[in-house]
């Protein structure tokens, strides 16, 4: 309390003000979501009525029910979860493998590599050049598509480079002197020491894998081989209603609508990065701070 | 290390060694470090395949590309394309809409999350600072499909915007805001205020917290108050970081965000949604016009590349700071 009572009165102002400013950005953050929430969780033809702003008026499951009972959503979901976990770890691994690589001082060339890599930066091909680089790589309609052209980011590479710097120069040289190549060094010496490093561009990397729906959009006609978030984009913004209408479960139960379940499709789809988020945030906190130290 | 005597080939070296015997040296080093090339080597070859061929592909600009056919034996044009982008009817309104997006998002974007940080950083409970903190950036790792279909829910006929501006009489029909292209712009620098606010003074929290507290008490001591001290301590501080993102921001001038106006646009606010990103994807992978799509894509790639160098020397001669 006393120190408290030095505070002036203006201050004090301040600090209420503040506090009740910092109540509302979190209340706006927050409550977009909560509305979804319970919109999907309320019986889908009696929230058409509107009105559904804290809580379900007439709590129903059903549209979870229908999501999970869709061939097409589910096998989208299939393919979101195949493309999240094999890209995230070939992009870790490759990215850090090169990473690695370009923080020895010894690398012959290094400068060379690093320039080719800081080009990239600031200038790129553009989006058809692009289009045709993956269509001359047989890429299209293929599953390939969502892993080698993410396989590698420079702008990544620079986080592991900073991170790799620091660590001590003694580490590799026992391995050195048995005699292990400078591969082994990397997977068996570097990378359990860089966990704090690699969880953090694992996270960033599967929640862009997780997130992306421009890459299944324009390079994949096939239905069966497009992500959730393409298929979500396809029913928001084209309002595409013969695909939420083949959503829908045969026997239309009356508790569904086609905007029930996007709902309820849209909450399947956030959820594991929902419920994974508040553990990881130790990590990418960290590791944004060890990228733009160097950025 | 034995391995650094030989790549360095400076003056240590005894003027008899020969070009030859360098060379051989050179060699041998390489081989001995076969594994760290190969390594290196194999990323090398990914920006070659995904980054430069992509930048060598930019030659269809200058040609008349047919998708049938192979690069090589399409037709010059010269400059073709890009005279036909400049006379074209829309190049109005997809610059318009380009730089008054990126511009608004550059004026209300950029100084909010530096307010927020500083705003952030004075709330005494570290609890409550932590709690703000992690609530305020789960909204970036939500992806642009996601918050359009929120967007598109909210912003409906029956949604409820429209439920609450006609509750408090503020409107008395009830407006379609994503089919009117007035309220576009609005729409766009909202939302993307909306996901990115929090996540964007995380670097600027970060620049904050390594201020020193030592600073702050003799200022205490010298009987500075709270504002005194974010204007002459905290705001001369994380100023470096502040320029450096603005390099970056204006050198993204030309990126009116991709990924959230082709979620947001549709046929109707077609006139105050096209940006060059859309227009670009709309001539080429739409209307397969690959060519003329290339050229108005190189087009921005090279003001962008002209933004970044001059924010960068603008910025140098202002305050000294840059990027490079």
């Amino acid at each position: 309390m006393l120190k408290m009572s030095r505070l002036t009165t203006r201050e004090s102002v301040f600090d209420i003000v503040n506090f009740v400013f910092m109540l509302f950005i979190c209340f706006i953050t927050l409550y977009p979501i909560w509305y979804v929430l319970v919109n999907s969780l309320n019986d889908g033809t009696d929230a058409m009525r509107g009105g559904i702003y804290w809580f379900p008026r007439i709590f129903s499951m059903d549209s979870y029910k229908a999501v999970f009972a869709n061939g097409g959503i589910m096998l989208a979901m299939w393919v979101t979860v195949a493309k999240t976990v094999v890209g995230t770890l070939v992009h870790v691994f490759f990215t850090a493998m090169v990473a690695y690589s370009f923080s020895r001082h010894d690398l012959v060339g290094r400068k060379f590599y690093m320039l080719l890599g800081t080009v990239t930066l600031f200038f790129s091909g553009g989006l058809i050049p692009y289009f045709l680089l993956i269509r001359d790589l047989n890429l299209l309609d293929s599953f390939w598509v969502y892993i080698l052209p993410a396989a590698f980011s420079f702008f990544d590479l620079i986080i592991f480079l900073t991170f790799f710097r620091e660590l001590p120069a003694g580490l590799e040289e026992a391995a050195k002197i048995d005699g292990a190549n400078d591969f082994k060094i990397f997977y068996s010496i570097v990378i359990p020491v860089s966990m704090p490093v690699v969880a953090t561009i694992m996270l960033f990397h599967g929640v862009y894998q997780w997130n992306d729906y421009f890459t299944g959009m324009i390079f994949i006609n096939n239905m069966d081989l497009q992500p959730i978030q393409t298929y979500l984009y396809r029913v928001v913004a084209q309002s595409s209603s013969s695909q939420m209408a083949a959503a829908m479960p045969a026997n239309i139960q009356k508790s569904v609508t086609s905007q029930s379940i996007k709902l309820a499709t849209m909450v399947v789809t956030t959820a594991p990065i929902v419920i994974a988020y508040p553990f990881l945030q130790k990590y990418f906190v960290k590791g944004f701070m060890i990228g733009s130290i160097k950025g | 290390m034995r391995l650094e005597e030989g790549v360095g080939m400076g003056g240590s070296i005894p003027a008899k060694i020969s070009r030859r015997q360098l060379f051989l040296k050179l060699l041998r080093v390489i081989y001995r470090q076969r594994y760290l090339q190969v390594m290196a080597l194999l990323g090398v070859a990914w920006m070659i395949i995904f980054n430069y061929v992509p930048m060598y592909g930019i030659i269809i600009a200058f040609k008349n590309f047919d998708i049938i056919k192979p690069v090589s034996e399409a037709p010059w044009v010269g400059l073709e394309h890009f005279k036909a982008f400049l006379e074209d009817d829309n190049l109005g309104y997809v610059i318009k809409n380009t730089l008054g997006i990126s511009i608004l998002k550059l004026f209300i974007g950029f100084p909010l999350p530096i307010a927020f940080a500083i705003l952030l950083n004075e709330v005494r409970s570290a609890f409550f600072k932590k709690t703000i903190q992690t609530i305020s950036y789960l909204p970036h790792f939500l992806s642009w499909v996601i918050l359009g279909g929120i967007l598109a829910t909210w912003l409906a006929d029956v949604g409820i915007v429209n439920k609450l501006l006609m509750s408090v009489n503020l409107i008395e029909e009830p407006i379609t805001y994503l089919a009117e292209p007035q309220f576009f712009w609005s729409i766009v620098i909202t939302s993307d205020i909306w996901k990115e606010l929090g996540w964007s003074a995380i670097i600027y929290l970060a620049a904050i917290s390594s201020i020193s507290p030592e600073l702050y008490e003799a200022a205490t001591i010298d009987g500075a108050g709270r504002f005194q001290k974010i204007w002459n301590i905290t705001l001369p501080s994380i100023k470096g970081t502040v320029t450096i993102l603005f390099i970056l921001s204006v050198s993204g001038l030309l990126n009116s965000n991709f990924d959230q106006i082709l979620v947001l646009r549709n046929s109707l606010n077609e006139s105050a949604s096209n940006v060059i990103d859309i227009y670009v994807y709309q001539m080429g992978i739409q209307l397969s016009r690959f060519s003329y799509a290339t050229a108005v894509g190189l087009i921005k790639s090279v003001i962008a590349l002209f933004l970044l160098l001059g924010a960068n020397y603008f910025t140098k001669k202002l305050n000294g700071t840059s990027l490079f």
